[in-house]
């Protein structure tokens, strides 16, 4: 069963539906016995990543998650709150990825929200299994995430950053494979068969 | 860098495309659900779906379909027509939409942007406008209702207002252009570009691949969102593509 984690942030509807087309058993649950018991957990969010670290200190599950030992992903907001710290709203977070989350600086070359289909290269990990360099994945974020020695993945957006973290059997991707087509469906099918 | 995006718009009533000639094998060109996996398998980037419904019968017709797209589309899509409550933003988004597209609701009621996107975030609101240019005083105004009122608001004012109040994306269409296929008048979107820093999609006018690549390069808008050249197949969506790719435009290819 995969566990994704219900913490009240924005649409988890999608999540649900490409695990749906996957054929994966998953429940939506803020309950940590159901949490611990999964064999995959999913940090979903969109939004606010200092909304959504109060709501994870509010639902009182950070311990959980930290505790984890099963492959744990994080999409978007979610992988946000897995690092340092974000200047979203200047918000510790929970520190498994070492690297910090800052604001993009817009200019008529680069518009943000960075809204598009962009490329990931540098590909680590099983988790980018049968994935080329170069392909395309979906992304709507203000935020990014440095470079780091836990990236497994980058992106250009005028600076070079983390499209994907790891750091033991945590992952995290700022892109959603929920809406980035065969590309995105494969890297969330990798990740149910890490 | 972050490429490009195409999207086909389909108009949407009781629950069917209202437009769609021309598919080649697509069985049933009346369903909105299988002429957007048509075109997604085509490789568009996202897609828009016009709520055109006259009743509220019609409009739950449409919530449920939208469900169905979500489950069976893996591409972000847009729904807009008609939304003008946070209550209309909120089911949709249950239903699975990933982003709302506001026009004469956030018109008449700015404050419904930043309710939207501060409930939702603001990657859920996109702002349609509907402009015209008047000879007479030289600026661009504002319309409502498809176009057939014409409000106090002007474009640029009102389109760095929207971004302010949370929109994530502004949908530009010229009145003035839409529906003659001669193509977008590029000097505004570059104007509009330099005005907000959220991404701008273009709409209306385009006649062929030509009139798109100069609105995504002398346009500097982000994307294109276009309807009959794809429906009455004037120009396939997989082909226009490899036509902008061959431009040395970056799209997903």
């Amino acid at each position: 069963m995969i566990a994704i984690i219900d913490y009240r942030t924005g649409n988890l509807r999608s999540v649900m539906n490409a695990l749906t087309r996957l054929g994966a058993d998953y429940r939506l649950t803020s309950d940590p016995a159901q949490i611990r018991r999964a064999a995959r957990v999913l940090l979903p969010g969109v939004g606010n990543a200092a909304e959504a670290m109060a709501n994870l200190q509010c639902s009182g599950l950070i311990p959980t998650i930290m505790e984890l030992r099963k492959p744990v992903l994080g999409i978007c907001v979610g992988m946000q709150v897995m690092c340092r710290h974000s200047a979203e709203g200047d918000v510790d977070c929970m520190g498994i990825f070492d690297t910090s989350v800052e604001k993009f600086e817009p200019s008529p070359e680069l518009k943000v929200p960075h809204t598009g289909w962009n490329t990931i290269s540098n590909l680590e990990t099983r988790l980018f299994k049968g994935i080329a360099p170069g392909s395309f994945v979906y992304y709507v974020h203000s935020y990014f995430a440095r470079l780091c020695s836990d990236t497994i993945a980058t992106t250009r957006q005028g600076i070079l950053y983390s499209a994907a973290l790891r750091y033991e059997n945590f992952y995290g991707v700022q892109f959603h494979p929920e809406k980035s087509g065969d590309v995105g469906e494969r890297i969330l099918k990798n990740f149910l068969e890490l | 860098m972050v490429a490009k995006r195409i999207i086909p718009c389909l108009d949407v009533r009781n629950g069917r495309t209202v437009k769609g000639i021309n598919f080649g094998q697509l069985r049933d060109v009346g369903s909105a659900v299988e002429l957007g996996k048509f075109y997604a398998r085509e490789g568009a980037d996202e897609l828009m779906y016009l709520d055109i419904s006259a009743s509220l019968e019609e409009r739950r017709t449409f919530t449920s379909l939208v469900e169905q797209i979500a489950l069976d589309i893996s591409i972000p899509f847009t729904v807009g027509g008609g939304i003008s409550s946070i209550d209309d933003a909120a089911r949709l988004l249950d239903v699975g939409a990933d982003k709302i597209s506001l026009n004469t609701a956030a018109v008449s009621n700015p404050s419904l942007i930043d309710k939207i996107a501060g409930k939702y975030g603001k990657q859920f609101v996109v702002i349609a406008i509907d402009a015209r240019f008047e000879v007479e005083d030289g600026l661009w105004h504002v319309t409502t209702h498809g176009g057939h009122r014409t409000t106090d608001r002007e474009l640029f004012s009102w389109a760095c207002e929207a971004e302010q109040r949370g929109a994530g994306e502004i949908l530009f269409t010229s009145m003035n252009h839409d529906g003659t296929r001669h193509g977008y008048p590029c000097e505004v979107f570059a104007a509009l570009s330099e005005q907000v820093t959220i991404p701008i999609i273009a709409s209306g006018g385009a006649g062929g691949a030509e009139d798109i690549a100069d609105v995504l390069t002398r346009g500097h808008a982000d994307a294109a969102l276009a309807a009959s050249i794809f429906h009455y197949g004037e120009i396939s969506v997989g082909e226009l593509k490899r036509r902008l790719a061959s431009q040395g435009i970056p799209v997903r290819i």
